[in-house]
């Protein structure tokens, strides 16, 4: 092995991959049953990055030369960086031996267009293949689809992979006319309408006989990036996440808040913060709306095209709506409570589970798992000692914000007496 | 009165303990671990002897009272080694016998709570094993880790491990408890070795496979290589990774 190259090579194609947020290794059911090397099935994060990331797949550009060039992305063509290409038995060996190191779950690999869509595709799948069938690998491996590629090879990589994704990169069509002039929309729904017919239709197989080989078993994610433009507000986000969660069946939709990488008028500056809020935030609504039956108009709509940045979606939801509390917790629907603010799905199954036995006050709650100090001023239990004054929307929100030292806050505790 | 029971602090024992109460119909008991002292002394004291048909006798009783997930977490909660986990697992198993239905999703119950918080601390510190471990390849090709787990969740790990490295030897071992488990290809023995004499980390880093070094050299690279600078959060990358699991994390040595 050549080291010196091998580790210059790993680092600009690691470099270049990292702005692709999803480190999902879970949701796949590949089990170790040929006594192989490798199962995908617990999603585990075996590092994390200095600024908090879960590090599980080893990420990489397959190669960073790409034909396009796409505003927000460093690989662009007109970028002038350096480049380099790995070969498939490079990423074969690199992927083998940190797995049987327990550094990860297993592949996550993407690349620069070089060449064609389908070129670069057939590569991604040769690496797939290798692993899978001359290493019995049973590890994670996750397959970029490149845009425009053919439905044969889509069907190849759903054989191998166990997930695919397909970045839509600017959530809206505008946006991505402005700054992916060269790409075409339509050539990244196509090969997603194309998996998830391919997905429905391999899982009836699946369930019909059992051999049937599996495809995609942990579907397909797409990632969007937030903030590069000015036109798309949480709304447009998040309407066009839950457009694709329904229409395309996806597992996970990703923001990735736009890290500014390159200087161009039609982009925020160079010295621009990430949106590292805006973007806990959406994931915050992602999750409301995925796990916590949130509509998505009730988190963002015409009269509320922005989440609040100081408080999350939920709390922010439950201030606007505060005629549907005091939910009593010896009695409420499960979907009730788990829509008061600082009760989370764990503590609101706990208290469905608990309340059988005993009418829950607030010693229990509390041990439940539940954010009291939140929760307070939503919730009435066993007890007399509650939250008697009246309070309205914005007076509940200066309490909790006072309390609270989450980092996320936008503003400090000693400037909220400004509202 | 409160009546101390003497056990050998094996999971047994405990069960045994358990058989005994019901036996003298004790109310207030005191779990000691280790040898019986001088009876005389302490006249309500009492040595448990770990027998087999009693404490099958209790597995028997619980299993028709609790699920078998439940049974695991008694287990689980017991082999934490935490102070108070079998007096916590004691209280858990009288609560079961004396209760009329099934009391596991009791959680306003002080020892339903107290197991389920002592499970989720040993579940915690498992997951992160089986993260944090990190195997180095030695000359005669065996995956090698050492360990500091807080709990001694060693015997939670087999499975994860021998599942997922079917093909290919390996050991891990818990250097605080002095016990490791042992893979060959076949199954996994338990195995205790002695590194006291302070050599043991040096003959491993001389026993390495040729490659070893490069892997490590090229994970660490690429570790760096993901970091996004801009978004650095050291407070929160320090919950997720506590430092004392750093001396044993190739990538943050
Ligand atoms: S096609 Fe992909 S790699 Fe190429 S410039 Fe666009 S986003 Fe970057």
């Amino acid at each position: 092995m050549n080291l010196e190259r091998i580790t210059e090579k790993l680092n600009i194609l690691a470099d270049a991959a990292k702005y692709d947020v999803s480190c999902a290794s879970s949701g796949s059911k590949r089990k170790n049953e040929n006594k192989g090397l490798g199962n995908a099935s617990n999603g585990i994060c075996h590092s994390y990055t200095e600024d908090g990331r879960c590090v599980s797949l080893l990420k990489i550009l397959l190669t960073n030369h790409c034909i396009f060039d796409c505003a927000y992305c460093v690989s662009r063509k007109s970028n002038d960086i350096k480049r380099a290409a790995f070969t498939v038995q490079e990423v074969v060996d690199l992927t083998i031996n940190f797995y049987r190191r327990n550094y990860i779950e297993g592949l996550f690999l993407s690349s620069g267009i070089f060449k064609d869509a389908d070129t670069t595709m057939e590569r991604l799948v040769q690496v797939a293949k290798k692993l899978r069938t001359e290493h019995k690998f049973n590890g994670y491996i996750h397959l970029k689809s490149i845009p425009g590629a053919s439905d044969e090879l889509m069907r190849e990589a759903g054989l191998y992979a166990d997930r695919l994704s397909v970045n839509l990169e600017m959530p809206t069509e505008e946006g991505l006319k402005l700054l992916a002039p060269d790409k075409d929309r339509k050539d990244m729904i196509q090969p997603m309408g194309f998996l998830r017919n391919e997905i429905i239709q391999r899982a009836e197989e699946k369930k019909l006989f059992k051999k049937a080989p599996m495809f995609a078993p942990a579907g397909q994610s797409t990632q969007v990036i937030v903030g590069a433009t000015a036109i798309e507000d949480d709304r447009a986000i998040l309407y066009s996440a839950n457009h694709f969660y329904q229409a395309f069946k996806l597992k996970r939709v990703y923001y990735s808040g736009y890290v500014p990488v390159l200087a161009d008028n039609r982009l925020p500056a160079l010295n621009t913060a990430v949106p590292m809020v805006r973007e806990n935030r959406l994931y915050q609504a992602d999750w409301l709306m995925r796990f916590y039956g949130f509509r998505v108009n009730e988190i963002v709509n015409n009269d509320q095209p922005h989440l609040d940045l100081d408080i999350d979606p939920k709390l922010s939801w439950a201030l606007r709506n505060m005629q549907v509390f005091p939910v009593d917790i010896n009695k409420a629907d499960l979907q009730l409570i788990l829509r008061v603010p600082g009760i989370g799905m764990l503590s609101a199954q706990k208290i469905v589970s608990a309340r059988k036995f005993n009418k829950l006050n607030w010693d229990h709650i509390k041990k439940l798992g539940v954010a009291v100090n939140r929760a307070r001023y939503f919730i009435t239990c066993n007890s007399n000692a509650y939250e008697r004054r009246d309070l309205t929307g914005t007076r509940i929100k200066q309490f909790i914000l006072a309390e609270s030292q989450s980092k996320y806050l936008k503003n400090k505790p000693d400037q909220l007496s400004l509202f | 009165m409160t009546t101390t029971l003497v056990y050998d602090g094996t999971f047994e024992g405990l069960l045994t303990a358990v058989f005994e109460v019901y036996e003298h119909r004790l109310e207030y008991v005191k779990l000691v671990k280790g040898e019986c002292r001088n009876t005389a002394l302490f006249d309500s004291s009492m040595e448990i002897l770990t027998d087999e048909p009693r404490y099958s006798r209790v597995l028997k009783g619980l299993q028709k009272k609790l699920s078998a997930s439940g049974m695991q977490r008694l287990y689980v909660a017991h082999l934490s080694g935490i102070d108070d986990a079998d007096p916590a697992v004691l209280g858990y198993i009288r609560y079961v016998f004396d209760a009329p239905l099934n009391i596991e999703e009791d959680y306003g119950n002080r020892y339903v709570m107290r197991v389920s918080e002592i499970v989720k601390m040993m579940r915690r510190e498992k997951h992160r094993m089986e993260a944090f471990i990190r195997f180095q390849k030695l000359q005669d090709g065996l995956f090698y880790s050492v360990i500091e787990p807080d709990f001694n969740v060693l015997p939670m790990l087999i499975r994860h491990f021998k599942n997922r490295y079917a093909d290919q030897k390996w050991m891990i071992y818990d250097l605080k408890r002095k016990y490791g488990i042992y893979y060959d290809l076949h199954q996994v023995e338990y195995m205790e070795m002695d590194f006291s004499d302070g050599q043991g980390a040096a003959n491993v880093v001389s026993s390495f496979n040729e490659d070893e070094d490069a892997y490590q050299h090229l994970w660490k690279n690429y570790f760096k290589s993901v970091n996004i600078a801009s978004r650095k959060n050291t407070k929160l990358h320090i919950r997720h990774i506590p430092k004392r699991y750093w001396k044993h994390l190739t990538e943050k040595i």
